[in-house]
């Protein structure tokens, strides 16, 4: 059986941006009810990814590789098909909830619009849709007739999370879901998605930079620097050993590592991601990385199997604990 | 905050401009007099009851003529206002939507538009064309179309790149759906403040067309002809240009109040700041 979503050594460049790729031979699957966390800071080409997933990349974008959605290959489908995709078999859910709600328009009738459109419900039916959709998400005691501005964040989010929902999907890409929410709301949305994703078979795509809601949420991590994956595989796998220096990096930097470690000032990854067109010649991680030797700057390591499913781009990876 | 003054002359505004819209409307169904009736006898009569504001060199009742020239001034220049935001709202959206060539092309065409007199060229499409009404409905319009365009693709393109818009992608819409739904309600309010300025540049532009004879035709009374045909009484009967004159200008503050109150009202920023 073939993979739900299959990402082929996906390539995306932006003339207008410079020769060098956004995204560079990205591979990855998702089967059905498998979750999947992209890590890396900003810049890396998360969202990128995301965008060339739902074929909404900026205008001029070339794209190279191969991106199949349920055995169809997405990179040859006409915009029609892309637009009877959209909504229906994928769903998105974005970072902001202030912004991505239309603050002209009443929360139902926003969520109306996908049944009705792709599900061809009637008016009556597909308020009643709207009710039950408000309801799973836990808004049941809000009314359909609020405008965004009426709701809180939180609850903003869950009504993005509903719109995403509303036809059904088979992926979900949920960009951020949780960054512009508080640290308890943070919980609660990312737990309602675990929870709708297991209910319906959903694959999930987690896009975050947050390690701790991957280590919690996703069965698989993939994690990204400057556009190329540079290590993948099982969580708990890539947790335990952290192959990559920069995935360790990102650990380290995070304040869930020094939690237990009592007071001491946050470490920082120095330097930052490299601009697309100042990518240095070899591994690109190598001006930043404690560990780079004369190999690193010479060529781009490949990925390269370090046990069962876990992968990693490194010429020197860490040794497991 | 200056709320006060915005709220007066919205308030104003609508009155004025509700009133004349009445009047236009009254006029239908009831004038003291036939307008176009002709009562030599009783020609240049001053206002009295009898006639409220006096009667013209032939003998016409002036306040029943101003009020039938109302309904012709407005009539006019709303379908003029019609075809205008019906030519330019739709294609400034295309122009947002699709951008590319099609977006070069509709503003290219707008400057050329712009390039002319509006009037000069009003005053030719009547003479090709042959004077009326309709013509002149057809070329106010057609200059106001760019004027509508430009605005709707300037407001638009401000709309396209927001979230909901790339949210609404992600459900499966098209630029159609995505334009009719998200981008024209968020932008609503910038097109009816230029609508009612446009509405009263298109009275003047009535008035200014009837004046020099391409716009309504006699026996209609409009009041550009009005005051056309005061001219030769300028000295020894100014009433007769003075009225429809005050109509004119009446109508045109009024709409422009209305104009700048709802402006007031409907931008987002000055509701914030109160």
């Amino acid at each position: 059986m073939s993979a739900l979503l299959e990402l082929d050594d996906l390539s995306v460049r932006l003339p207008a941006a410079g020769p060098v790729p956004l995204l560079d031979r990205v591979s990855l699957s998702l089967e059905r009810g498998e979750s999947l966390g992209v890590v890396g800071e900003s810049g890396c080409g998360k969202s990128m990814a995301a965008l060339a997933i739902m074929g909404l990349l900026p205008p001029g974008a070339v794209v190279s590789g191969g991106l199949r959605f349920d055995g169809q290959d997405l990179l040859a489908a006409p915009e029609a098909a892309w637009c009877a995709l959209r909504g229906r078999r994928i769903g998105m859910v974005f970072q902001e909830p202030m912004t991505a709600l239309n603050p002209i328009q009443r929360i139902g009738a926003q969520l109306a619009e996908g049944p009705r459109r792709h599900l061809r419900l009637g008016r009556g039916a597909a308020e009643s849709e709207v009710l039950r959709l408000l309801d799973r998400v836990g808004l049941a005691r809000i009314s359909p007739d609020r405008y965004p501005h009426q709701l809180s964040g939180g609850q903003r989010q869950r009504v993005m999370i509903a719109m995403a929902l509303a036809c059904g999907p088979d992926l979900l890409l949920a960009d951020e879901p949780t960054t512009a929410l508080d640290m308890t709301i943070q919980g609660q949305i990312l737990a309602l998605l675990a929870e709708l994703a297991a209910e319906r078979r959903m694959a999930l795509l987690l896009i975050t930079h947050d390690l701790g809601v991957v280590a919690r949420h996703a069965a698989r991590t993939l994690v990204m620097y400057a556009g190329r994956v540079v290590e993948t595989g099982p969580t708990p796998a890539v947790f335990a050993r952290m192959a990559h220096p920069y995935t360790h990096g990102l650990f380290a930097a995070s304040p869930h590592a020094i939690m237990a470690g009592g007071r001491r000032r946050l470490p920082t990854i120095q330097g930052q991601v490299p601009e697309p067109r100042a990518r240095p010649p070899g591994c690109c991680f190598a001006p930043r990385c404690a560990a780079a030797a004369e190999d690193c700057r010479q060529s781009p390591p490949m990925l390269a199997p370090l046990d069962a499913g876990h992968l990693a781009a490194c010429y020197h990876p860490r040794a497991a604990a | 905050m200056a709320r006060p003054i915005h709220a007066v002359s919205l308030w104003l505004g609508a009155a004025i401009s509700g009133a004349m819209l009445a009047i236009a409307l009254l006029s239908l169904v009831w004038t003291p007099y036939p307008p176009t009736a002709i009562d030599i006898v009783h020609r240049l009569a001053l206002p009295s009851a009898r006639h409220w504001l006096g009667t013209d060199p032939i003998g016409r009742d002036i306040a029943s003529m101003l009020m039938a020239g109302a309904r012709n001034s407005l009539l006019v220049a709303l379908i003029a206002l019609a075809v205008g935001a019906g030519l330019g709202v739709p294609l400034g959206a295309l122009a947002a939507a699709r951008r590319g060539w099609v977006d070069e092309l509709v503003m290219r065409g707008s400057d050329l538009a712009f390039a002319f007199p509006a009037l000069l060229t009003a005053v030719m499409i009547a003479a090709l064309a042959g004077p009326g009404a309709g013509n002149a409905m057809l070329a106010i319009g057609l200059f106001a179309a760019p004027v509508f365009a430009r605005l709707t693709r300037g407001a638009a393109l401000g709309v396209w790149p927001r979230d909901f818009v790339l949210a609404a992608r992600t459900a499966g819409r098209g630029n159609t759906t995505i334009t009719l739904l998200h981008v024209l309600p968020n932008i609503a309010g910038v097109l009816i403040v230029q609508a009612t300025i446009q509405f009263a540049l298109a009275i003047l532009a009535e008035a200014g067309l009837s004046y020099v004879g391409l716009g309504t035709q006699p026996p209609q009374p409009s009041w550009g002809r009005m005051l056309a045909d005061a001219q030769t009484y300028i000295f020894t009967a100014p009433r007769l240009a003075i009225f429809p004159g005050l109509a004119i200008s009446l109508t045109v503050l009024g709409l422009n109040l209305l104009g700048d109150g709802l402006r007031d009202l409907l931008d987002p920023r000055l509701r914030r700041a109160r």
